[in-house]
């Protein structure tokens, strides 16, 4: 009898080579995903491009599309109140937020990796935003009455404290710019401690597989921890500096405070059509697609990688 | 004992004491500068990332009056137990919880297969388009998900996989197979993150485990299953725990895949209030609306966080032997 085993045994059907055969089980290995690329990336993006072109209309046994050129992209930028300043806004909150959390993350990485009495019960709290600062309990926490009224409390006392820095700032004739960052920094601080879960995980694990002989030998050398760190440590994880950019651009999509988010999807379902809102989606995707591409390019030459 | 030998011992326990401090505070005062400032980042950050959740359960146990009196911030003046039992009816919590459970365990573990193959066959075999398909990997991250929205809602409401499964669709909206489909092909929420987290973990495991399993006959899939997989169990950890948490706290593919029919714990939550203050619309910004939301949102995630609770050890171990280096 022969045994089930035989039977996928494609090495000995079809005389195959150890190369073939490992060739086979590579695409094997990645099947689900060229399948699933195929099946639920790409034609669905690719009707997501034709579907920004095209007005559509549903009907009971289906829906009927009307190719329309380029009028929906016309209409968000000449007719639609407010897509524009949304737009501007969210990428801006963005880009403001992105060096914040890069920053705090990474010190509070190095700081979770040192030794210290409490040690894991502090990592047990920081990695605790990773589960509950998500979804629906955010979004519920966004339109909530008492989080409004601790808000309101805190922006009074933030209002107090901008002032006076605002004052000090412009007596040291700072760029407005610069005065409006930092200010702005300072009423996110929680918002950009919540967020910053995922990014101290990646930059806390990239730390633990950093080669303790490499301090060693800096050690004998003389180096000073303020020069391993600079020597080592931070081009070390310059590579994770990449990743976490990639991971907190994607988090913001589903962030619940995204207000261009919802107004692609209140499009959609019940505002000028699924058309208009298609085309939204489309030029959010392609100026997040123009940043990090922006960003990858200054960062290409001076990320560190150890091989 | 003598008093004279006595005052011996303490002087020299003193002397000791004393020198221990002139230690301490001599030679180390940078230090304990450095771990004050430590200790006060911690707590603050602790403190802030810590706030909501007390929040939670501080107005849990709140009445209406409560929330207006100025002198009770964290004690409740008016306990009551009332919000628990209107929630746990409300919100038909033993059915809905078993059924956001069940969902997300099939996901996560759906996820988890499909992204773990995935992730070592990019890790592991030089093949033609290896590189291309984990751009492609990474270009799925990047893409936010509401472009996928109408044409993935289209396309389940009239499921025919683009014609194959002749003219007319089925509609696998309210369905668990929207999920089971794109968790097994690796494209559901964030997938292209898991992949890219198994195959550093594969690529950070040495070459000659599996060299040493070829030599003694074994093929690709035997090597995989018998020596990589089980070295493989803290990155494995990692996605699950990720793809669990993320699914139950989902309400984007939630609302595009099930609407507003399917009894979870998300649509549950989502119409509490106006279910509590029976369909009563004015106040849903009102303060009842407030008590109940936050009691519902603390029955949303107390599940999660009895996970997080029995898996931290794990996770924190698995987070420290990953290396997730890019």
């Amino acid at each position: 009898m022969k045994k089930i085993k035989d039977i996928f045994n494609l090495k000995d059907i079809f005389n195959l080579n150890v190369r073939q055969e490992y060739t086979i089980a590579a695409y094997v290995f990645c099947m689900p995903f060229i399948i699933g690329f195929l099946l639920f990336f790409l034609v669905p993006f690719i009707q997501a491009v034709y579907f920004s072109l095209s007005s559509l209309e549903l009907v009971s046994e289906g829906f009927i599309l009307h190719y329309e050129g380029f009028r929906n992209y016309a209409y968000i930028f000449f007719v639609h109140p407010n897509f524009i300043t949304m737009f501007f806004d969210t990428v801006r909150q963005m880009l403001v937020d992105l060096p914040l959390i890069l920053a705090f993350s990474f010190f509070t990485a190095i700081i979770l990796n040192q030794k210290f009495r409490g040690q894991s019960m502090a990592r047990v709290i920081f990695f605790l935003p990773v589960i509950m600062a998500a979804g629906i309990v955010l979004r519920m926490e966004e339109m909530d009455y008492m989080t409004q009224a601790v808000r309101q409390g805190q922006q009074a006392e933030y209002i107090f404290s901008g002032a006076a820095l605002r004052n000090l700032f412009l007596q040291a004739r700072m760029p407005d710019e610069f005065i409006e960052f930092v200010l702005d920094s300072v009423e996110r601080i929680p918002q950009i401690i919540r967020s910053s879960g995922i990014q101290i995980i990646v930059f806390l694990a990239g730390l633990q597989s950093i080669p303790r002989s490499i301090y060693e030998a800096a050690e004998v050398e003389g180096a000073t921890p303020w020069e391993n760190f600079w020597m080592i440590t931070f081009p070390m994880l310059s590579p994770l500096i990449l990743t976490n950019i990639v991971y907190t651009v994607v988090d913001s999509f589903t962030a619940a405070d995204n207000e261009l988010v919802q107004l692609i999807r209140s499009t959609a379902f019940g505002g000028a059509g699924f058309g208009v809102s298609m085309a939204m989606s489309m030029l959010y995707f392609i100026s997040i697609l123009i940043i990090l591409g922006v960003v990858f390019k200054l960062l290409s030459g001076w990320v560190f990688y150890h091989e | 004992m003598d008093s004279t030998e006595r005052t011996a011992i303490d002087k020299t326990k003193l002397e000791k004491i004393r020198r221990f401090f002139k230690y301490r505070i001599k030679k180390k005062p940078v230090k304990l500068l450095i771990s004050l400032i430590r200790a006060l980042f911690i707590i603050g950050a602790a403190y802030i990332i810590l706030q909501p959740l007390l929040t939670k359960i501080a107005s849990s146990f709140m009445t209406e009056p409560d929330l207006f009196d100025q002198t009770v911030v964290w004690i409740p003046r008016q306990f009551t137990l009332e919000h628990y039992r209107t929630v746990w009816d409300h919100m038909n919590y033993p059915t809905t919880l078993f059924n956001s459970f069940v969902l997300s365990i099939m996901v996560s573990l759906l996820q988890l297969t499909a992204c773990t193959m995935v992730g070592y066959g990019l890790a592991r075999f030089k093949f033609k388009g290896n590189s291309l398909l984990f751009g492609l990997v990474i270009f799925t991250l990047i893409v936010p998900p509401q472009l996928f929205m109408i044409p993935l809602y289209l396309n389940f409401r009239f499921f025919n996989l683009y014609g194959l499964l002749g003219e007319e669709g089925i509609n696998l909206l309210g369905t668990y197979w929207p999920y089971v489909l794109t968790s097994i092909t690796a494209t559901g929420l964030r997938n292209g993150l898991f992949i890219y987290i198994m195959r550093q973990f594969f690529k950070g495991m040495p070459r000659s485990l599996e060299e040493a399993a070829y030599v003694d006959g074994a093929g690709p899939y035997r090597a995989f299953f018998r020596i990589m997989l089980p070295g493989a169990v803290p990155g494995m950890i990692i996605v699950f725990l990720f793809s669990f948490v993320w699914t139950w706290n989902d309400y984007f593919f939630m609302n595009l895949f099930i609407g507003g029919r399917g009894g979870f714990l998300t649509q549950a939550l989502d119409g509490l209030a106006l279910k509590a203050l029976e369909g009563d619309h004015d106040q849903l910004g009102g303060q009842y609306a407030s008590l109940i939301n936050n009691t519902g949102s603390l029955f949303f995630i107390a599940p999660l966080l009895f996970l997080y609770a029995f898996m931290q050890r794990y996770f924190i171990e698995s987070v420290e032997r990953t290396g997730m280096v890019g």
